[in-house]
């Protein structure tokens, strides 16, 4: 994750609280799906960025995840999702955000 | 193909990979990073690769031609641990140089005396730049006190080779940051890499410098001071030092979708008759080295964007005895602004919109050339594989059109795709790192069409959240049915 983004993640946590706060993300394999769910629930594995020691513990979700699916407009989500769908590896991505989420 | 002009053609490519251990340390992010934590410096240092692994590396191998990109993929990760012996530094359609070849390309470059090299390292530099004869009477060096002096009175960077202070580059204008050192040392090294390039391949052309009519520079360097930052341009200036005297040139500026933008631009001035011979060129990128370096020390593999990568292609007509590969300007393909920056919308403006044009499939395309990023730098620090991604989401387009099965997505990455195995130099790997092989591979009649796509992230600007792409096709002469 970017330092952009995790700055504007800590600054979120900061001003809003955590407590209404979920991450939504859409990288396309497991490995990088599963760097930005570690950053944003124990802190920024790579130390380079505002996360870095901060665990904020954020419920963290990937867009390919079924309860995320079924809350979308079913149109839009093939538009902009179902490409990803078709060609990445559902289960693993899944599966590496469900380990820092639980 | 053009009943009006002749048939445009990229007919060689080069491709340069200098090795600059000393310049990480000044890549724009090991500089703020080892700003704030100077004990950073040393674990760099001590993660660079020496020459000789450098050169033996099987994605450099690939990258100057040694190697195809089937070949990589056949060789167990991590590369860096399974390197080719013997390796050599000169390849079909490029080459690989040394550090002390870099800095004296610098200085045969450098008309403003921006930059002093010591006189061991003058005469390093020297012996490696045997295509310069006309301008190696500028690598000079000075005596290891002059230079001592020189950093001591003005503003700008130590340079270093071997563990020691070999040279220096100043700072022109203490208050226009356009010419600081650091900004100078940037543009410098784009000049001459690109120099290499575009000297490389003429070489190996047999053309004359003074036969290119049109130089067109699409490396991402910023060119000009204070008042027109990046508004200059470098084609001219890299066409001067290889003796293009009958060249003028101009920049095409599109971040990494600017060689494919230019290349098609470049076909077009040869198909209307403007020019009959344009260069395509970009040099190298110094901001980007040692980019992911904390991610690479963190997982204990060698600080790999240790080299700047530079580029040249030649474009001209067909000629008589079929030579190089055919520019398939009619199947040139854009993401124009209204299109939306979805995957699905962006491959279909790119890739499927120009095919079905013409009436081709997907499958009509031997092999595809998308963002060939190199996996083992990127991956570390949770890029994830570039090229192998891309190629999933073109197999499941093919796989939306009903041109493939689901089934058959992966023999459609492994046959039309390829490992990414261009050093992340911004410009470099979209796409057109292929193109040499492309070349050799119609030569020999094994690929009869190719695409090549790249993308550009306009965002990183702050000035649109739009993205860029645009592709075209290579075509094999006569492998089309009349």
């Amino acid at each position: 994750m970017d330092l952009e983004d995790q700055a504007n993640v800590n600054r979120l946590a900061e001003t809003s609280g955590t407590d209404d706060m979920v991450v939504l993300l859409g990288q396309p394999d497991a490995n990088s799906a599963g760097l930005f769910a570690e950053t944003v629930t124990r802190g920024d594995p790579t130390w380079a960025g505002p996360l870095a020691g901060v665990p904020l513990g954020l419920p963290v979700y990937h867009v390919l995840e079924p309860e995320i699916k079924e809350q979308m407009d079913g149109d839009l989500y093939d538009e902009h999702v179902g490409l990803m769908e078709l060609s990445a590896d559902v289960d693993e991505i899944i599966k590496w955000v469900a380990v820092c989420r639980d | 193909m053009n009943p009006l002009g002749p048939t445009p053609a990229i007919l060689h490519a080069s491709y340069v990979l200098a090795h600059a251990p000393d310049l990480v340390r000044y890549g724009s992010k090991p500089v703020r990073e080892i700003g704030r934590d100077p004990s950073l410096l040393p674990q760099v240092t001590g993660s660079l690769r020496p020459w000789d692994e450098v050169v033996a590396y099987p994605p450099n191998q690939v990258f100057i031609g040694n190697l195809v990109p089937d070949d990589l993929a056949s060789i167990p990760r991590p590369w860096y641990e399974n390197r080719i012996d013997p390796a050599g530094s000169e390849g079909p359609f490029g080459r690989m140089v040394t550090q002390p070849a870099l800095y004296g390309l610098m200085k045969l470059c450098d008309d403003f005396d921006l930059l002093a090299i010591d006189g061991e390292l003058a005469d390093q530099a020297g012996a490696d730049l045997a295509d310069f004869d006309h301008r190696r009477g500028r690598i000079t060096g000075v005596d290891p006190a002059e230079l001592r002096a020189m950093a001591e009175a003005s503003n700008g960077l130590d340079l270093h080779q071997d563990g020691r202070r070999a040279g220096f580059i100043r700072t022109v204008h203490d208050q226009d940051e356009s010419l600081s050192a650091s900004v100078l040392l940037e543009n410098l090294v784009c000049k001459a890499t690109a120099v290499l390039a575009v000297s490389d391949l003429l070489r190996r052309a047999r053309l004359a410098a003074g036969e290119i009519d049109y130089l067109l520079n699409c490396g991402e360097e910023a060119v000009g001071d204070r008042y027109q930052r990046g508004g200059g341009s470098l084609s001219k200036a890299v066409g001067e030092v290889v003796g293009c005297v009958n060249a003028t040139g101009s920049d095409v500026k599109a971040f990494c979708s600017a060689p494919v933008h230019a290349l098609i631009a470049a076909g077009a001035m040869v198909a209307a008759g403007v020019h009959r011979y344009v260069v395509v060129l970009g040099g190298g990128s110094q901001a980007k080295l040692g980019m992911k370096f904390g991610a690479h020390l963190r997982s204990g593999v060698p600080v790999m964007e240790d080299c700047l990568a530079s580029m040249a292609f030649l474009v001209g007509p067909t000629g008589a005895d079929g030579d190089g590969m055919g520019l398939r300007l009619d199947l040139a393909g854009k993401h124009p602004i209204g299109a939306g920056s979805s995957p699905k919308a962006v491959y279909e403006a790119l890739v499927v919109e120009p095919l079905v044009r013409a009436g081709l499939r997907m499958t009509d395309i031997d092999r595809y050339a998308v963002e060939m990023h190199n996996p083992e730098i990127t991956e570390p620090g949770g890029s994830g594989d570039v090229p192998k991604t891309n190629y999933r989401t073109l197999a499941a387009m093919a796989v939306l059109r009903r041109e493939i099965e689901r089934g058959d997505m992966d023999r459609f990455v492994a046959e039309r795709g390829m490992p990414g195995f261009a050093p992340t130099q911004g410009h470099i790997p979209a796409g057109v790192p292929y193109l040499g092989h492309a070349l050799e591979a119609m030569r020999h009649g094994s690929l009869d069409r190719a695409m090549i796509v790249a993308k550009g992230s306009l965002f990183l600007g702050r000035m649109t959240q739009l993205v860029d792409g645009v592709s075209f096709v290579v075509e094999r002469p006569g492998s089309r049915p009349s």
